[in-house]
C-alpha cells in the first residue's frame, strides 16, 4: 500500500514540478500580492475612524449619546472589553468607548486616529473618563500576510486536487489507475499528501521571504503556526475531494470551485476585518475553513498565542477535515459517465 | 476428464444504461492461454462488455468471473488491460510512467522486458505526450504489461494506426500469445481478428450472435467463395447468376460453389477475365449475413 500511495505522490509532485507554469504561479502570486497590498495600504491609515462600544444594544443608537451622532465613524459593538482593549493597544480600534455606568473610553496615546477619535469624542462629551492603553500598532501589512498565505493554500489545495481529479477522471486517467490495483483511498491519500507537501513547501518560502523583506511580526510558535498549516490544508484538501468526488467536466469543477473559494476570500477577512459585520455573517464566516485558519495565524503570528490560545481553530478543523473526509470518500467515483 | 475452469467467465451479463440495453444477456466462458475476440459494429455493446469483464463497470445483472470466482484483488494483480483511448499523467517520459504503474503492483517484475517486448528502448527518456499513434499504443501495452499479467484486455487497440504501425502491434500481440497468456480483445478490423484471435465472437445489439473459431464459423455458414469482375464487365445476360453489385467499388461479387462452371459462363459471354479475382468468405460477409449491417457503420 505504502509503495503504491509514494508512485503516485512521486509522480504528481514530478507533474507539478516540471509544468512551470503552474510552479511559478504558485510561488510569484503570494509575493505580488504581499508586496502590492502591503505598499497601497501602508501610505497611511484610513481616514474613516472605527471605534468599538462596549454597548448592551446590538447596534448603536445615535440618540443613545451625542458621540453616536458623529459622522465619518464607524460604531463597531463588541462584548469582549478585554479583547477590544488589547486590540486599542494594537492599533486596530481607534477608541474604546463605554457609555454606562460612567462615560469612559480606552484610547492608546500614541495612535495619531486614536487622538482625533478622543478630541471628537471630548467634543460630544467632555466628562468622559480617560484610560489610557499601551502597544505598538500592528501594521496592515502584518495582518494581511496571514490572510495572503492563508488565500493562497486555499486556492492551491482547492484548485490543486479539486480541478486535477476532476481533469483525471475526464481524460480517462482514474480510470486507467483504477484497473490496477491501487484503491480510492490510496489514490486519494497520495493526491492529498502530494498537494500538502507542495503547499507547505511553496508556502514556507513565501512566508520567511516575505518575512526577510518586509519583517512582518511573529510573536508566537512556528511549531503551531505550522500545526494551523497542517490542519488548514488538510481541511481545505478533504474540502477539494468533497468537491471532485463526482464532477465530470472542470468546467462545472471549476464553477464550483469559485462557489467555494469566492465566499471564503470574501467573508474569512483575507484583506479586511469582519469586525464590523453583522453577527450572522460573522457566525456564517466562522463555518468556512478559512476563517478558522486566518484567526489562528493571526492570533500567533500577531498576538503571540500558543496552542491553548488557539485550540477551538484547530479543533474546529479537525473537525472539518473529519466530515468533508468522510463525505469524499463517501461519494468518491473513479469514473466518467 | 476434467474441464479446466476457464480463466475468464461470464454469465448472463446484462447492463441497462437510462436509454439503452448495451448488454443483453452475455455468457462467455475464456480458456487460459487463448485469444478471445470481441467483434462488432460502433454501439455493439463490445467495449461495455469488455469493462464489465475487467471490472471497471459493474453489470446491472450477471456475474463476470475470473477462475471460477467474483473479480477481487487477485484479478486486478493478474489482469492487463488496455483501453481504447487512455490519458496519462502529463510531464513524465516513458520510463517514468511504465515504473508509476509498476509500483501499482506487488509483484515486480522488471521493466526491461516490457521495454523490449514493446520496442521502447530508444524512448524512454521521451516526453510520453510526444510519442507517436504507434508508439503511444506501444507505451500503453507496455503499461498493460508490466505487471506481467495472465490475462490482458486489448480494447481496439489498433484504431486509428497506420497499417505498417497496425502490422508491428499485430507483431506484438503474437510474441505475447506465444508466452500462453490470455488476450481478450475488442476490434472492427475482422483481418485483425482473423490473424490473431483463436476464437470470436460477433456481437450486434448487445447479443452474442456467433461464436467459434474464424475459419470454423466461415466453413459453418459458408461453402461458396467470391468472384469479383469490375462492375462495367458484367453483362446482363449473366443476372441470373447469385451476385451483388458494390456501388462504391464499381465491382460485382459472384457467389459460387462451382468456380470451374462460373468462369466457364463467364469466358462463354466472352466477358474479359483480366480483373478477375477469387476470395474467400470472411468475417465481414458473415457478419452482414448474421445482421444485415456493414460492420464499420
Amino acid at each position: 500500500m505504502i509503495a503504491r500511495i509514494l508512485a503516485i505522490l512521486k509522480a504528481r509532485n514530478l507533474e507539478f514540478i516540471r509544468d512551470r507554469s503552474s510552479m511559478v504561479w504558485a510561488i510569484v502570486v503570494p509575493f505580488v500580492l504581499v508586496f502590492g497590498l502591503g505598499i497601497i495600504f501602508s501610505g497611511g491609515d484610513s481616514s474613516q475612524f472605527t471605534v468599538a462600544v462596549l454597548d448592551d444594544a446590538s447596534s448603536v443608537d445615535t440618540q443613545a449619546h451625542p458621540y453616536y451622532a458623529t459622522r465619518f465613524i464607524e460604531f463597531v459593538p463588541v462584548e469582549d472589553s478585554a479583547e477590544a482593549i488589547k486590540k486599542v493597544g494594537r492599533h486596530q480600534f481607534d477608541l474604546l468607548f463605554e457609555r454606562e455606568p460612567v462615560a469612559r473610553y480606552w484610547v492608546n496615546p500614541e495612535s495619531p486616529t486614536g487622538y482625533l477619535a478622543e478630541r471628537l469624542l471630548l467634543q460630544a462629551d467632555p466628562a468622559a473618563v480617560r484610560e489610557a492603553v499601551t502597544g505598538e500598532a500592528v501594521r496592515y501589512v502584518d495582518w494581511l500576510v496571514p490572510g495572503i498565505l492563508g488565500m493562497n493554500m486555499m486556492f492551491a489545495c482547492l484548485f490543486g486536487v479539486g480541478y486535477v481529479v476532476v481533469r483525471y477522471r475526464k481524460n480517462g486517467f482514474l480510470k486507467r489507475l483504477r484497473a490496477t490495483p491501487l484503491s480510492a483511498f490510496e489514490f486519494i491519500t497520495a493526491q492529498a499528501l502530494s498537494r500538502l507537501m507542495l503547499v507547505l513547501a511553496v508556502q514556507t518560502f513565501v512566508f520567511f521571504g516575505v518575512k526577510l523583506f518586509l519583517d512582518i511580526s511573529m510573536e508566537g510558535s512556528y511549531l503551531a503556526l505550522l500545526t494551523v498549516a497542517l490542519l488548514g490544508c488538510s481541511a481545505l484538501l478533504a474540502l477539494a475531494l468533497v468537491i471532485a468526488a463526482r464532477i465530470n467536466s472542470e468546467e462545472v469543477a471549476a464553477g464550483v470551485l469559485n462557489i467555494c473559494t469566492f465566499p471564503m476570500m470574501m467573508l474569512s477577512g483575507v484583506f479586511f476585518s469582519l469586525e464590523a459585520a453583522p453577527r450572522w455573517l460573522q457566525n456564517l464566516a466562522n463555518a468556512l475553513p478559512l476563517t478558522q485558519i486566518l484567526a489562528a495565524a493571526r492570533a500567533i503570528m500577531i498576538d503571540g498565542a500558543g496552542f491553548a490560545g488557539v485550540w477551538p481553530q484547530l479543533a474546529a478543523l479537525l473537525g472539518m477535515t473529519a466530515v468533508f473526509l468522510a463525505v469524499g470518500a463517501a461519494l468518491f467515483r473513479w469514473r466518467f459517465v | 476428464m476434467v474441464t479446466p475452469t476457464p480463466i475468464i467467465e461470464a454469465r448472463n451479463l446484462v447492463m441497462r444504461f437510462p436509454s439503452v440495453v448495451a448488454v443483453d444477456g452475455v455468457s462467455l466462458a475464456i480458456a487460459q492461454g487463448e485469444c478471445f475476440g470481441l467483434l462488432g459494429p460502433n454501439g455493439a455493446g463490445k467495449t461495455t462488455t469488455i469493462e464489465i469483464l475487467e471490472g471497471i463497470l459493474v453489470p446491472t445483472s450477471g456475474t463476470p468471473l475470473f477462475r471460477g470466482q467474483p473479480l477481487g484483488k487477485e484479478f486486478h494483480a493478474e489482469a492487463g488491460i488496455q483501453f481504447q483511448s487512455t490519458a496519462l499523467q502529463d510531464f513524465l517520459t516513458v520510463r517514468e510512467t511504465i515504473e508509476l504503474f509498476r509500483q501499482l503492483y506487488n509483484r515486480l517484475p522488471s521493466i526491461e522486458r516490457v521495454v523490449e517486448e514493446c520496442a521502447l528502448g530508444e524512448l524512454l527518456d521521451r516526453d510520453a505526450r510526444k510519442l507517436s499513434g504507434g508508439q503511444r499504443q506501444r507505451l500503453l501495452l507496455a503499461i498493460a504489461l508490466v505487471n506481467d499479467p495472465s490475462v490482458l484486455f486489448l480494447d481496439e487497440p489498433t484504431t486509428g494506426l497506420d497499417p505498417q504501425s497496425r502490422r508491428n502491434f499485430w507483431d506484438l500481440v503474437d510474441t505475447i500469445k506465444k508466452r500462453n497468456k490470455t488476450i481478450i480483445m475488442t476490434t472492427h478490423y475482422m483481418e485483425e481478428a482473423y490473424v490473431l484471435c483463436d476464437r470470436i465472437a460477433i456481437m450486434d445489439h448487445g447479443k452474442i450472435i456467433a461464436e467459434g473459431a474464424p475459419d470454423q464459423l466461415l466453413k459453418h455458414h459458408y461453402e461458396d467463395v467470391i468472384l469479383q469482375l469490375p462492375q462495367a464487365d458484367f453483362p446482363p445476360s449473366l443476372a441470373d447468376l447469385e451476385h451483388k453489385v458494390l456501388e462504391n467499388q464499381q465491382l460485382v461479387e459472384i457467389a459460387t460453389t462451382d468456380v470451374n462452371a462460373t468462369i466457364l459462363r463467364l469466358t462463354e459471354q466472352r466477358v474479359p477475365l483480366n480483373h478477375l479475382r477469387i476470395r474467400p468468405r470472411n468475417l465481414e460477409d458473415l457478419f452482414l449475413e448474421l445482421t444485415g449491417r456493414e460492420l464499420r457503420t
